[in-house]
């Protein structure tokens, strides 16, 4: 009770159906060219307009390359799943932000660059990440095509209220360690379903010191823990990113929301179902071994034993292992990898592009090495251009891909080959995620240029 | 609408595994199309068929002493990616209902969304259910929505399951989550003109 989250809930209930779930009011949705042809279509089939069509952005993000934008998509269902979109927004008067419009990216990248994304808000989109936007202290979380369907319809969704819980991370980071490691470290002690049922508030002296690109990192892997979302307080980091932005507001109605935005923290006297607190000194710079991401350890680490299993996990625990090529009980430092991916909508910002090129300034990729520098969206890409990153990244050896979700997930041209170790700063290591047979190996942007100059996994600290 | 839920007796198809995440259930390459039909085809695709496209016979779909409609599955089922197609590609194989001890949340609503039962039982009913299974393929299980009950008939074991009311109503009645927020239009634009400050 009183908590952050239940601050901007409560708020935006308009119906409590008896035992049953809540009638919410969506603030913001976005939507892409996978999960929402069939929630249009539904519309069509009922013959309904969408309610609220200025709340909805739309950019196609998971099917596009990330070469030769300009030219037609080559694989025809993709094109047809972007072409949808296009109708859709067109039909249903949706903003589009469509291949080729300076403002095209990944939606949960764009959609905070823009100010789109604001505190207080309900935001949804027919995607698992959508938990990133709750860095700016909204209650963000993703949805499956019915319930696109519901908000193009009503700007409603019925869900029940998820419980609360309250993670804190205290205490001092040791160097090297960037927002993605605390992200994994908290996936790994939870487990991949250990926050199942709650919406998770980030909290703790750590959390507070974050910068919003660093917050969204943390937020977006929520979802990987089980969670329904997470979130962070807004504060002055929040409203001096938010500033001047596009969307943001402006004048009186800025004075007015910053006014509200303040009073969105959980008080002194919230209670929280769940309230867990890390220690920030336990923290190193991590990967994953396994196949889920809470399968992860610290670089030094070594994978866990048969024996450290419980009984019910140990089939998943071998299957993993012979899927990933690893021993129980083995270290993974050293070890030889293929491709190396920066990019997607947990790693794909400027600030780790600035780490990236700032950790291989100077030195060489490894020629073993196949690197994706995918930048999560046009404006990143020409931010990384203006700073001039893209010089020290070609000099080492890099090149730069056209904005896209790219390897995060294999819908488009950009797949590892199956066999292949990717280390990757994306958010999912699952069977196949990458292509099938791609073994994936999570980490940060640091681990990863660590990687990229040595062709091997590689502690940065030791560089 | 929807076809209305009723009583369900039928013998079981196991996956003993756990975290059976959503990549699984469907991979990513087949989300690509815009109607929800045909997802069924491609049900666990890369767990049931080799490179070459033929079935792997050690895959328990691929396997004919199971059949029916009921999926029984290991702790955590449905995790990862909220995409709806897991729940389409579930329904579209036939199965009605899913057994498990544990759903990953985004799936379990999915799944409700979509005329299929998530069931959870304790992992005692489930881990003697896997048993049943495995020493009699035609043993039957009895899910019964009305009365909020499963039944391993092979052992008589009988569990009650949660479901909430709204949910519940809504499977027997057919009726979906838009029909009734169709029917609050007014209250929405109220409540619009008193909240939307910025
Ligand atoms: S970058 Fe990856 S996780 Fe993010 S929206 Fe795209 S596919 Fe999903």
């Amino acid at each position: 009770m009183n908590t952050l989250f239940d601050k901007i809930w409560d708020t935006h209930v308009i119906n409590c159906i008896e035992d049953g779930p809540s009638q919410i009011y969506i603030d913001r949705h976005y939507c892409h060219e996978v999960t929402s042809p069939q929630a249009f279509n539904g519309l069509r089939e009922r013959g309904i307009k969408v309610f609220r069509p200025e709340k909805t952005i739309c950019s196609p993000d998971h099917n596009i390359p990330t070469l030769n934008q300009d030219k037609p998509i080559k694989d025809p269902i993709s094109r047809v799943q972007v072409e949808t979109l296009t109708q859709n927004a067109k039909e249903f008067n949706i903003t589009l932000y469509g291949l080729g419009h300076k403002k095209n990216g990944i939606i949960h990248v764009i959609g905070p660059e823009n100010g789109l994304t604001l505190p207080g808000y309900t935001i949804v989109c027919g995607d698992s990440h959508t938990s990133t936007h709750g860095a700016f202290g909204a209650v963000a979380f993703g949805i499956g095509t019915s319930e696109v369907e519901m908000v193009l319809a009503s700007q409603c969704i019925l869900q029940a209220k998820p419980k609360t819980m309250r993670i804190s991370i205290e205490g001092q980071l040791k160097p090297n360690v960037t927002a993605k490691d605390i992200a994994l470290y908290i996936i790994a002690k939870m487990t991949t379903g250990g926050a199942t049922g709650y919406f998770v508030e980030y909290s703790g002296n750590v959390i507070k010191n974050l910068s919003m690109e660093e917050r969204m990192t943390v937020c977006n892997l929520s979802i990987e823990m089980g969670a329904r979302g997470g979130m962070i307080a807004p504060d002055d980091i929040t409203f001096e990113y938010l500033k001047d932005k596009e969307f943001s507001p402006k004048g009186d109605k800025w004075d007015n929301a910053i006014s509200y935005w303040k009073t969105l923290n959980s008080g002194e006297d919230a209670v929280f179902d769940k309230e867990i607190v890390f220690d920030a000194s336990d923290i190193s710079p991590r990967i994953t071994y396994g196949t889920n991401p809470g399968m992860g350890i610290g670089i030094e680490e070594s994978i866990p034993c048969i024996d450290d299993i419980d009984d019910a996990g140990k089939v998943s625990f071998k299957k993993s292992l012979e899927y990933m090529g690893f021993l129980p009980g083995e270290k993974l430092i050293g070890k030889k990898i293929d491709y190396v991916f920066l990019g997607s909508c947990t790693n794909g910002r400027i600030e780790d592009f600035r780490i990236f090129a700032n950790f291989v300034k100077g030195k060489k990729k490894a020629s073993n090495v196949i690197a994706w520098l995918v930048p999560g969206s046009w404006a990143v890409n020409d931010q990384i251009m203006k700073e001039g990153l893209d010089k020290i990244l070609n000099e080492a050896g890099f090149e730069i891909r056209q904005p896209g979700c790219s390897a995060c997930l294999a819908m488009n041209e950009d797949k590892i080959p199956a066999g292949k170790y990717s280390i990757s700063t994306s958010n999912r290591n699952f069977e196949g995620r990458q292509g099938p047979g791609a073994r994936t190996i999570l980490c940060g942007p640091l681990v990863a240029a660590a990687a990229a100059i040595t062709g091997k996994i590689t502690n940065p600290s030791s560089l | 609408m929807n076809d209305k839920f009723k009583l369900i007796t039928s013998t079981c198809v196991p996956l003993p595994m756990e975290n059976v995440d959503t990549d699984q259930i469907i991979p990513a390459r087949f989300l690509k199309a815009t109607s929800r039909k045909g997802f069924g085809d491609n049900l666990f695709r890369d767990w049931r068929y080799d490179k070459e496209n033929k079935p792997i016979s050690s895959f328990v779909l691929n396997n004919p002493l199971y059949k029916g409609c009921i999926l029984v599955a290991g702790k955590n089922f449905g995790s990862g990616s909220s995409r709806e197609h897991a729940a389409w590609a579930v329904r579209g194989y036939g199965f009605k209902v899913v057994i498990s001890s544990f759903f990953a949340d985004i799936f379990k609503n999915n799944a409700l969304n979509n005329c299929v039962l998530p069931v959870v039982v304790s992992e005692k009913f489930l881990s003697n259910l896997f048993n049943t299974i495995d020493s009699d393929p035609d043993s039957n299980v009895c899910v019964d929505l009305e009365s909020q009950q499963v039944t391993n008939i092979n052992t008589g074991e009988v569990e009650n399951f949660e479901i909430n009311k709204y949910k519940k109503n809504c499977l027997m009645n057919g009726f979906d989550d838009i029909d009734y927020l169709l029917s609050k239009t007014e209250d929405i634009k109220s409540w619009e003109l008193n909240n939307l400050l910025l």
